[in-house]
């Protein structure tokens, strides 16, 4: 049989980009098999934080492993820097998530206290701050601020133009990237993988499963599993602005652009096509009530998005004992975990084994497991 | 580079560009006192800084961002003109408490 490429990643968004950018880093010959315009594309509604605070309760490993993506994502920056020309400004210089009022300020401080008696997660400094200390930082906040958590290795980055860096990057790296492909069927024979899409079949080597929340349809077809329960989040995002904010908030961010964005709400409605006003208003209100003079600005886009959630929360990483070769991964973080997935991810699927000392907490097994953790894997 | 009509004969007002006095028409709006004053009233855009000056005239373009009394980012192609009326030219993005 003809073998097309080394890899077959399906997905074309942040955490398949990733992915697919890595292969073809290590030379490896690569097909990406995206959707089209009208997916429902998670990569493009994130809130572009590489986040590490609050991650990881319930499973230490996830701290862990968030820790270690937030240290490489500067070179990550660097490399894609020097290959496309693009700068995707990453800045990380530590972040905070702000408490309005005595209860959210004592709850905050419980969920610090939670994390720090959390045996084997790794040690990121995350620590609560009363609103005057926060106050010689961040001077613009409202008098409603009663403090907040801070985190020195959280940042942000321009997740959009980071995905059009993995994009240009392709075409360096002679990565072929087919839109409006996807993929109906997967076939194992003879040692390689047949992908069946509307326009062909192509066979490859390997195949990486990371479209996302249709993982949990596809991963099956390669004796694999993800249980996706995917979430839908707004964003409301102002005029372009002097800088004012010099780090980036759970909820708030000031882009290197000059926008600002205000997110993080959680529906457990799935049409992305439409907004509820009375949560952007809500988003809005609380906003404004950490930073004052932000009610002055003009909103000039909101959105619904689509958040790739794995059904606890935390990434899955798996590969198949039945399909030698193929590999299913999907996370909630996939701007965070970005680095990872081009340096760690890549390699060990080059490599054809994943690295049970790094991922084999993320094992999708874990769900079949009685005692399975449920927990939060954002922040 | 524009020329009054010399049939305008609407009252005029005294507003303010960058703290000179600028005579202008009633009825005016501000871009079209800015375009007419004969001063330089580029502004520069938010993220290249690249000069600009007001273009389509009909709150489409926003390529006319204006600071009014103190208030950023406004469209000056459709705010009409008032007595006193304090004008600065924005260079880059808007300051978030104007």
């Amino acid at each position: 049989m003809h073998r097309d490429y080394d890899v077959a990643v399906v997905g074309g968004g942040l955490l398949g980009s990733a992915v697919a950018w890595g292969l073809g880093r290590l030379g490896k010959t690569v097909a990406v098999f995206d959707e089209g315009d009208i997916a429902k594309r998670a990569s493009r509604a994130n809130f572009a934080l590489v986040w590490v605070q609050s991650k990881g309760l319930g499973m230490p490993a996830y701290t862990v492993w968030t820790v270690r993506a937030s240290e490489t994502w500067g070179r990550l920056a660097a490399e894609l820097k020097d290959q496309t020309g693009l700068d995707v400004s990453l800045q990380q210089n530590g972040g905070f998530h702000l408490t309005l009022g005595d209860d959210e300020f004592e709850q905050r401080g419980q969920l610090v206290t939670r994390m720090h008696n959390q045996v084997g997660a790794a040690d990121y400094k995350m620590e609560m701050l009363s609103a005057s200390a926060v106050g010689k930082v961040l001077p613009l906040i409202g008098p409603e601020v009663s403090g907040g958590s801070y985190c020195p290795l959280d940042g942000h980055v321009n997740s959009l133009r980071t995905f059009r860096a993995f994009h240009t990057g392709f075409r360096q790296f002679g990565i072929d990237y087919f839109p409006e492909r996807p993929v109906s069927a997967i076939a194992h024979s003879g040692g390689e993988f047949l992908l069946t899409t509307p326009k062909g079949e192509i066979h490859a080597g390997k195949v990486v499963l990371a479209a996302g929340n249709a993982n949990q349809t596809l991963a099956p077809m390669v004796g694999l599993s993800a249980p996706m329960s995917p979430t839908r989040g707004q964003i409301v995002v102002t005029e372009r602005a002097m800088p004012f904010l010099p780090h980036p908030l759970t909820v708030i961010r000031q882009t290197d652009e000059g926008t600002v964005m205000i997110g993080d709400s959680k529906e457990d409605e799935l049409d992305d096509r439409v907004l509820k006003l009375s949560i952007s208003a809500v988003m809005a209100d609380r906003a404004q009530r950490m930073f004052p003079h932000l009610a002055r600005l003009n909103v000039i886009r909101s959105w619904a998005g689509i958040r790739v959630m794995p059904q606890d929360g935390f990434p899955i990483y798996d590969q198949s004992e039945s399909h030698p070769g193929a590999f299913v991964a999907c996370c909630h973080s996939g701007v965070t975990l970005a680095s990872s997935h081009a340096f760690e991810i890549a390699r060990m699927v080059a490599a054809g084994r994943l690295e049970p000392e790094l991922v084999g907490a993320f094992s999708a097994r874990r769900f079949a497991s009685e005692r399975a953790a449920s927990g939060s894997g954002d922040y | 580079m524009f020329k009054r009509s010399d049939q305008d004969n609407r009252p005029s007002v005294q507003i303010f560009v960058d703290g000179a006095a600028v005579a202008a028409h009633e009825g005016d709006t501000v871009s079209a006192a800015l375009l007419v004053s004969s001063r330089d009233v580029r502004r520069a855009t938010a993220v290249s800084g690249a000069p600009r000056l007001p273009y389509c005239m009909m709150g489409v373009c926003f390529d006319c961002l204006v600071t009014i009394d103190g208030v950023g980012n406004r469209q000056g192609c459709l705010v009409p003109v008032a007595d006193g009326m304090q004008i600065e030219i924005q260079k880059g993005r808007r300051e978030i408490g104007r």
